[in-house]
């Protein structure tokens, strides 16, 4: 085996009250393309920020070539011939392609010649860069011109202009199309073919199959193990990224909705067919039917909160329509959706839900406010009736409608955005990730509460990052791979294991 | 997404051939626009005023307008990296008080250029410095060095100074006559033109020039690519100070004297000037010859006027401010045009 080109043995690094990483190692070997996979949290982005000398490492070793390398930043590191591509597309479009691959590296003129900047040199060297990556793109053009997909080729060709023997590629993909994925890889392997080391970080597993030689996985911030891909079964690469952690949560006594889970006879109170968004979520079939939970599984970068987003009119979708009980809709945003009776809790919760320095009663009214208009003002006692009649429901503590939101604990908060939409009577309920971030007691009162909720007949969409949590709580799971919805499991059939499989799989045979 | 993946093997020979058969950029098309618009608006003045159709005419917008062009070049610069530099309009005022009351103290001329050309530079880095590692917002820190720098004006003098230096009485009267022509400029306008060329050379030639055209285009960009974004945004500011200063100058050239009152609400000529000249006020687009074209523009559209007799002079301000809103909307139109 070839000496590493880099070696990180035993990192720490600790952020207040969290342990980002806790003694992982890491090694790089040249011209091979190795995969850092991880759910969200894992550590993936710290141990690259570890090696790029973003972060200063609490504990361990870093090496190359051998030598011990301390980084005081990305400058140093690329110094050092360790190029990084982020996930953004970091150029500047009203600058011409060559002056994006060698800007702050032009050529110059000799210094008794002006000492200018050789402009047919730069064009020269970036015509000789872009034919190496075998790339056709006008060195002239303005970078802004060309799709994404370019730009981000474009961005690694400056990465290998640094004549970097690491690149490190985090999710370059999440913003390319297959076509685009296909030219990025044949530039990937071009580069391994050179004796490059490449770092590739994705959460789709299909491409990691497909160019990485090597695998490590990381789960909360610990080494979980380094593979060959190629002895690696898919099934195990998700199980291990998951992990099999049953959270200690009570068993929830809920009767299932068997009697119309996929019962087709029911009208959905909403039916998606083929709804979709280029470069979100492929075109995918929902139906939620009154009194229903149906579960969205997948990993991070899956395809969820996309799906999700178009129900609710958030994002628009480019393909596919909605019924909603049995009647077309074209969703032109949130308010039509919330017209509709449609409520959507963001997983974004600080950003996107609750106003932290509005009082508990001010966020409950808030969308029944906004349902009403800004004109009709809700009367002081129906508005304190309401909101003690919820605090009291949904258990929301300090039981003190007058107390600031961003004083509440996370789980809290969560009950109050629940709360503000429960108040406008929706007929469906779409959870994005409703108990990431909370502590476990809290979160076991609000699968206790979704259930309920649908025990009185209203649908629910309920999306979450943990398989445990779907499983239990829904009649129905679908499950979504590489944005793309590849199956449906219905209760009965439903388990973490199930869902695994369905995730490595793809919905066709397991690898 | 309808990207056409490149999937040819063409060699970079190719595309370099097809480069070469010119096109304009579509971010071309404002600064060209703008040359159009003057060349229309002198022929125009042509045919209907007799004696406009003449070299002078032409000469006496760069004389009339020389340190509008010298604080054009500043304020591209500046609107090139995405900021803005209101203080240029009181730092004329400021050099000119300045240098009139240190002429009349009995300094001798180049002294009194030299310091107060280093004071304008120094207001102008101070400025960037506070902008850059602040990060503070160009417009409220330019608008504090505007009132400070008018403020200074009347702490020096309230009443106007009168200049009667040798030195910058020649600068004055003189006349560079053109080669065997009766047509002449000012000196003036030689030192604008050099401003103008120099101005033009480092932006498109040097690694600092270019540095600020991707600093105008994504500064975040910029700083991961490794430049020294701190250098071109505080340089920047710099450079638009020393403009500023050499404006002042040219200016008390041209109404030899020095008054607080002066030159108000320059900066804003100077900016409408950069606009209609083509600069994208978000940054990164612009070209200092566009500038420059933009001064004349809006040089030609008085002399419009005075040759017209019966428009009144606020006529001058209605057209600039419809140029400029044309000219804003064009460039809207052309950004949201592009492909992403």
């Amino acid at each position: 085996m070839p000496e590493p080109v880099v070696a990180m043995r035993g990192i720490e690094i600790g952020f207040p009250g969290v342990k980002a990483l806790d003694g992982v190692d890491f090694r790089l070997l040249p011209g091979e393309v190795h995969a850092l996979m991880g759910e969200n949290g894992a550590g993936k982005s710290t141990l690259i920020k570890a090696l790029t000398g973003v972060y200063g490492l609490d504990g361990g070793t870093v090496t190359v070539r051998g030598e011990p390398a301390v980084f005081s930043g990305p400058a140093a590191a690329q110094a050092a011939g360790i190029a990084t591509v982020y996930q953004e597309v970091n150029l500047c479009p009203n600058l011409s392609v060559a002056e994006n691959i060698l800007l702050g590296r032009e050529p110059r003129r000799p210094v008794w010649q002006g000492g200018r900047i050789d402009r047919r040199g730069v064009r020269r060297r970036a015509g000789e860069l872009l034919a190496r990556l075998r790339l056709d793109v006008d060195p002239d053009s303005a970078l802004g011109e060309h799709p994404l997909a370019v730009q981000q080729l474009v961005a690694i060709a400056r990465a290998v202009d640094l004549e970097a023997d690491v690149l490190i590629l985090d999710e370059p993909t999440s913003s390319l199309d297959a076509t685009e994925v296909a030219e990025l890889f044949r530039i990937v392997r071009g580069l391994r073919a050179d004796g490059v080391a490449v770092l590739f970080v994705s959460h789709f597993i299909d491409q990691v199959y497909e160019i990485a030689d090597r695998v490590t996985i990381l789960r909360n911030g610990r080494l979980v193990g380094e593979h060959l891909v190629a002895e690696l079964p898919r099934l195990d690469m998700v199980a291990k990224m998951v992990g099999h952690e049953l959270a200690v949560l009570a068993d929830l006594d809920r009767e299932p909705a068997a009697e119309v889970a996929g019962d087709p006879t029911v009208t959905p109170v909403l039916a998606a067919r083929g709804i979709g968004r280029g470069g979100a979520i492929e075109p995918a079939d929902l139906d939620v039917r009154p009194g229903e939970v149906v579960g969205l599984a997948g990993l991070l970068g899956s395809g969820r909160t996309e799906l999700v987003r178009l129900l609710f009119g958030a994002d628009r979708p480019d393909a596919g329509s909605l019924q909603v009980r049995g009647r077309p809709v074209r969703l032109r945003g949130p308010h039509a959706a919330v017209a509709e009776g449609i409520a959507f809790c963001s997983e974004d919760r600080k950003g996107e839900g609750v106003v932290g320095d509005l009082t508990v009663r001010d966020n409950i009214v808030l969308a029944l406010q906004a349902r009403r208009g800004w004109a009709r003002r809700i009367p002081r006692r129906t508005a304190d009736e309401l909101v003690a009649r919820w605090i009291s429901a949904l258990d929301i503590r300090p039981a003190d409608p007058d107390a600031l939101l961003r004083n509440l604990s996370g789980g809290n908060q969560q009950k109050c955005l629940l709360a503000r939409w429960l108040i406008t009577e929706p007929r469906l309920l779409i959870l994005d990730e409703p108990t990431r971030g909370i502590d476990v007691g809290a979160k076991a009162q609000i699968q206790q509460l979704v259930a309920e909720l649908a025990g009185d007949g209203l649908g629910v969409v309920f999306v979450s990052a943990e398989l445990e949590e779907v499983v239990r709580l829904s009649d129905r799971v679908a499950v979504l791979r590489d944005r793309r919805k590849v199956g449906e499991l219905p209760r009965a059939d439903a388990s973490v294991g199930r869902v695994m499989e369905l995730i490595a799989s793809g919905g066709g045979h397991l690898a | 997404m309808t990207a056409t993946m490149p999937t040819g093997t063409t060699t970079p020979a190719a595309s370099a051939a097809r480069s070469r058969s010119w096109r304009p950029s579509r971010r071309l098309v404002p600064t060209l626009a703008t040359f159009v618009l003057f060349v229309a608006l002198f022929a125009g003045g042509s045919l209907r005023y007799d004696g406009f159709f003449s070299g002078q005419v032409l000469l006496n917008l760069f004389v009339d307008n020389a340190f509008l062009i010298v604080l054009a070049v500043g304020m591209t610069f500046v609107i090139l990296t995405g900021g803005i530099d209101l203080s240029v309009g009181s730092v004329v005022a400021l050099s000119g008080v300045l240098s009139a009351k240190l002429l009349a103290a009995g300094w001798a001329p180049v002294p009194v250029m030299l310091l107060v050309l280093v004071l304008g530079t120094a207001l102008g880095l101070a400025m960037g410095a506070v902008i850059h590692y602040l990060d503070v917002q160009p417009f409220v820190v330019t608008l504090a060095g505007m009132f400070l720098a008018r403020g200074l004006c009347y702490v020096v003098s309230v009443e106007s100074i009168p200049i009667r230096d040798p030195l910058f009485t020649a600068f004055a009267t003189g006349a560079v006559y053109l080669p065997g022509t009766e047509l002449y400029v000012s000196p003036s306008v030689l030192v604008a033109l050099a401003v103008v060329a120099i101005a033009a050379y480092v932006l498109a030639c040097t690694r600092f020039g270019r540095g600020v055209y991707a600093v105008g285009g994504s500064s975040h960009s910029a700083m991961l690519m490794g430049l020294p974004v701190a250098r071109i945004r505080v340089g920047v500011y710099a450079i638009s100070g020393f403009c500023s200063a050499l404006g002042g100058l040219l200016f008390a050239f041209y109404a030899l004297s020095g008054y607080s009152l002066a030159a108000v609400g320059t900066e804003l000529d100077a900016i409408a000037a950069t606009v209609i000249g083509g600069t994208l006020l978000s940054g990164g687009v612009g070209l200092v010859a566009g500038s420059l074209l933009g001064v004349l523009v809006l040089g030609l559209i008085q002399t419009v006027i005075s040759f017209e007799g019966t428009l009144s002079s606020w006529w001058t301000k209605i057209v600039i401010g419809v140029l400029l809103l044309a000219f804003v909307v064009l460039q809207r139109v052309i950004v949201r045009g592009g492909p992403r």
